[in-house]
């Protein structure tokens, strides 16, 4: 069996997928968002190395709580560790566990094609892709993660042509991933796909300060003030009169 | 059928007094939502704003408002007492005015002066002598019968928070009979069980008949009582408005008489909808006048008061009545037990705002229909107000017309009691264990002089023995002295209005206590797992830990040490079972330290899981702050691995969360993208 390598455990995820969740955060990640709030999820070999067994094993301990819900992998990028991912969700899929991966996309590589077998593999263990766009412009995005958005604007299509249920999450930040024009364009680029079942605004939060001060780093962010509520959800209607126009205009608006 | 029980389902409940029996033939299932519900009366705010401005000139006043120090509370000892006569459609106070604490010196005279003494009253002196000469307490009885171990084991606080100088509380009188049935024929039945008792006039036989006359002349001084409000609870109710008020009275009996640690009120809702559902249907009342004598019936409960002190309130984190009315569950034949009556109680968070009492208890099943379910989640994020307890659980060993007690103590009304029994303290039982018998904090020999652990590094082996000769005394000491509290609580502060509201032979169930099983179970983990030093004084006590390395901690799902804790629940359980308890009570203990984890931790020395001396036990079963790492799902399956059969008086889990955390607001959250495209 690969073992993987993991952060923690969250047996009472309430926030990432549907119903409640028993959530893995998988250790190592290469991107460096400037508002990254797991820090400690960075470093590719630390963590706790475990089976994916005994994951499975935690989770069915319970499974009466996850009535609704299933098991979330997040991190970290799970991706990083597709071998574990593969067997983790072989074994969920044998019982019957709803599986949903949390990514950022970054490791979509389509040239790759040992990666895109094992991609295409993990695909059919897989009932819901959540992926977090942090920026829809390519230049803001590099600057933003340290990495190019390509790959991951080309995994949006991907997961299209497979037709795997999408979530599609954007962190708002004020000043930094709020402004409306980008906004509006992520709406526009995400509105042709069919797979696309929600959307999810998240408020920017501070609660990542600690941890960065617990591990001695210095917070890139550390002026910016949360997002509130209420701009949020104005914010969240932009996006969404951004899918509206464009399906509009491509003749899909029901 | 009497006239007042027209239109019911007859059954046995007629002819014997059988509240079940009546509640099953006659309760109409309730599946809608909360559309029906209304607001509240003007009358409802105005008196509601009056209670408000008592309460802010209570605080002001510094905890109390008034106190009685001249009028020995009783049922019929005081005139009746209003907010405002013209608006309350259910009246009644413990003494003449509403904010006034009442005189209860039969628990103990001193407590009674104590109370009043903290809060600048002075007991007239008249009434401390009568009590202190003339008339015994159950306090000074307790202490004439207590040898010096027990004594030691009080002032250690290895056993605590003993209900040896106030009431015990914990019993719930079934007050719907005072509907149901009226005063008159509940004292008939009273004297035909007088006259069926033994012939041979044992001991068991004498307390029983003097007891039941006890019984009836309450019932008579309940009617007394309810006439001086101008109300006639002689016969049935004949409407709602009746029934929650006889009700209320039987309840108000009770406080008058009892200033327990818990005075719950049973099971009323769904009962009380019967009545409801009758007068909505002949349209003798509408919705808004049921609703509001609901809110009324509750905010009375909300204003019910004892004379307490500072200790107490400290020991119980505020000054808690513990007024736990249980609400819903599922019935035995399979029907759900939630009524329109059931919504209107908890709706009363909405009419009157948040707050802890009643404590509105919902006796969860998975069976619940779903629109209750929700309401439930709504009120409980409106009003954090709301205790669920597991009806699946247990319904199956109290049927379906059980109820709580306190917070977790469940009995079958009017058929089933309990002698409230404290706690032990497992985790000073542990370093009694290892410094043979000698207390961590005074230095004095308190347990028995066993030889102390000899080593530096704790072996688990030799502890685990150790403990188990230590814990088999403390079960000792602790057993009997609950047998000489309760000995004396019946022959000094009988409950009489109570148990009248019982039938005569009622299963007393003698309830026992545990406190900071986390604590020990992390302990004993600790020892089993990592490498544990013993750290002693000059004296050679023992009195701090050098821990090296990790070990599973209670908490996380891990059976290592959660077997650790299933473990020592059932030997102490196994222990407590094997002695004599007064009146062949039934064994129970519970693991329930909601609030007085906090108090127990201060009188406690460091213990071998890390944590220092004096720093606070988890409150009940909960696993210790911080250490449960795995989420809560991982938390709470720790918890429910404790055997139920060995904890039957119950095991409570204090959860806190925040709302964010339990998922994503509707605004932020679009859920199905297509749907709010669509609008």
């Amino acid at each position: 069996m690969t073992k993987g390598r993991i952060h923690s455990i969250e047996s009472f995820g309430t926030v990432d997928g549907p119903g409640l969740r028993f959530v893995v955060f998988t250790q190592g990640c290469p991107m460096r968002c400037a508002y990254c709030h797991n820090p400690d999820t960075w470093a590719m070999n630390a963590g706790e190395l475990m089976d994916p067994a005994d994951i499975i094993e935690q989770y069915e301990r319970n499974r009466s709580f996850y009535r609704n819900g299933g098991i979330t992998v997040t991190g970290g990028e799970p991706l990083v560790q597709i071998d574990f991912l593969i067997e983790l969700f072989t074994l969920a899929k044998a019982h019957d566990i709803h599986t949903c991966i949390d990514t950022s996309g970054i490791m979509y590589h389509p040239e790759n094609k040992t990666f895109m077998d094992k991609l295409d593999k993990l695909m059919t263990l897989t009932d819901l892709v959540m992926l977090d766009i942090k920026h829809i412009d390519p230049a803001k995005h590099l600057e933003l993660t340290k990495q190019p958005n390509s790959g991951i604007l080309a995994f949006v299509q991907y997961l299209s042509d497979k037709n795997i249920p999408m979530w599609i999450r954007h962190v708002v930040v004020p000043g930094i991933t709020d402004d409306e024009k980008y906004l509006y364009q992520l709406g526009q680029f995400i509105a042709p796909f069919k797979n696309l079942k929600v959307l999810d605004i998240l408020p920017y939060h501070t609660l990542g300060t600690v941890k960065y001060e617990k591990l001695g780093m210095e917070y890139p962010l550390k002026d910016v003030p949360a997002m509130d509520k209420a701009t949020a959800i104005e914010l969240k209607k932009i996006v969404i009169k951004g899918i509206k126009d464009k399906r509009t205009e491509l003749g899909i608006l029901q | 059928m009497r006239p007042e029980w027209t239109d019911f389902v007859g059954g046995k409940w007629v002819n014997e007094i059988n509240v079940r029996d009546f509640i099953q033939k006659n309760y109409t299932p309730y599946d809608g939502d909360d559309s029906f519900l209304v607001g509240p009366t003007q009358n409802t705010t105005d008196l509601w704003d009056q209670v408000l401005d008592l309460m802010k000139q209570e605080r002001e006043a510094g905890g109390v408002l008034d106190m009685d120090t001249k009028v020995v509370s009783t049922i019929t000892s005081h005139g009746p007492g209003y907010l405002n006569k013209d608006k309350e459609t259910i009246v009644g106070f413990q003494t003449d005015k509403p904010f006034k604490r009442s005189l209860q010196p039969y628990g103990g005279i001193r407590m009674a002066e104590k109370a009043c003494a903290d809060n600048g009253y002075t007991v007239d002196p008249e009434i401390s002598e009568f009590f202190t000469t003339h008339r015994k307490t159950h306090n000074a009885g307790v202490f004439d019968a207590y040898n010096q171990e027990m004594r030691a084991c009080r002032s250690s606080h290895v056993v605590t928070g003993l209900p040896d100088a106030y009431g015990r509380g914990r019993i719930i009188g079934d007050y719907r009979r005072v509907a149901l049935y009226g005063i008159d024929r509940l004292i008939e039945d009273k004297l035909e069980q007088k006259d069926s008792t033994g012939r041979v006039m044992t001991d068991d036989v004498i307390r029983l008949r003097e007891e039941i006359s006890e019984q009836i002349i309450a019932l008579k001084m309940m009617k007394q009582m309810a006439a001086s409000y101008g109300c006639d609870i002689s016969k049935p109710a004949t409407n709602v408005q009746e029934a929650i008020q006889a009700t209320y009275f039987g309840y108000l009996a009770a406080v008058k008489e009892q200033n327990g640690a818990a005075m719950s009120l049973g099971r009323t809702s769904t009962f009380l909808d019967i009545y409801a559902e009758r007068d909505l249907k002949n349209g003798t009342f509408t919705e808004e006048q049921i609703q509001e004598f609901i809110d009324h019936f509750i905010m009375k409960l909300r204003l019910v008061k004892f004379a307490r002190t500072p200790e107490y309130n400290a020991l119980f984190s505020g000054d808690p009545v513990w007024v736990t009315e249980s609400l819903a569950g599922v019935g035995i034949d399979g029907r759900h037990l939630v009524t329109k009556t059931s919504f209107r109680y908890l709706h009363t968070l909405s009419n009157l705002g948040p707050s802890p009492e009643p404590n509105l208890t919902v006796l969860w099943s998975t069976k619940l229909p779903d629109n209750f379910k929700r309401f439930c989640a709504k009120m409980s994020i409106l009003s954090s107000s709301i205790q669920y307890e597991n009806d699946d659980l247990m319904r199956v060993t109290h049927g379906d017309d059980y109820a709580i007690a306190c917070c977790v103590s469940s009995m079958r009304v009017g058929k089933e009691m309990q002698f409230f029994g404290a706690r032990a303290n497992l985790a000073k039982c542990l370093l009694y264990a290892l410094n043979g018998g000698i207390d961590e904090k005074t230095k004095k020999q308190v347990g028995p002089k066993y030889r102390p652990y000899a080593g530096d590094v704790l072996d688990y082996d030799t502890v685990w023995s150790m403990y188990v000769d230590m814990m088999e005394w403390l079960a000792d000491v602790y057993v009997n002295t609950l047998n000489i509290i309760h000995y004396m609580h019946d022959k000094y502060c009988y409950e009489r209005a109570q148990m009248a509201l019982h039938d005569r032979d009622v299963k007393r169930y003698f309830a026992t206590g545990i406190a900071g099983l986390s604590v020990v179970a992390d302990s004993l983990s600790a020892i089993k797992y990592a490498e544990v030093k013993a750290i002693r004084d000059e004296d050679g006590i023992i009195y701090d830990f050098e821990i090296n390395g990790e070990f599973p901690k209670y908490g996380n799902d891990d059976d290592r040490v959660d077997e650790i804790a299933n473990k020592l629940v059932s030997t102490f359980m196994t222990m407590i079972r094997r002695h004599h308890t007064y009146r062949n009570g039934v064994p129970t203990t519970s693991i329930l330290t909601i609030t007085s984890n906090v108090v127990y931790g201060k009188a406690t020395g460091s213990t071998p899981d890390g944590r220092k001396a004096g720093q606070p036990f988890a409150p009940g079963a909960n696993p210790m702050h911080g250490r449960d790492q795995k989420g809560a799902t991982a938390s709470l399956a720790s918890v429910a691995k404790l055997p139920f059969n060995d904890a039957q008086d119950g095991i409570s889990n204090t959860f806190t969360i925040i709302p964010g955390a339990l998922g994503k607001e509707d605004q932020i959250f679009s859920g199905d993208i297509e749907i709010d495209l669509s609008k």
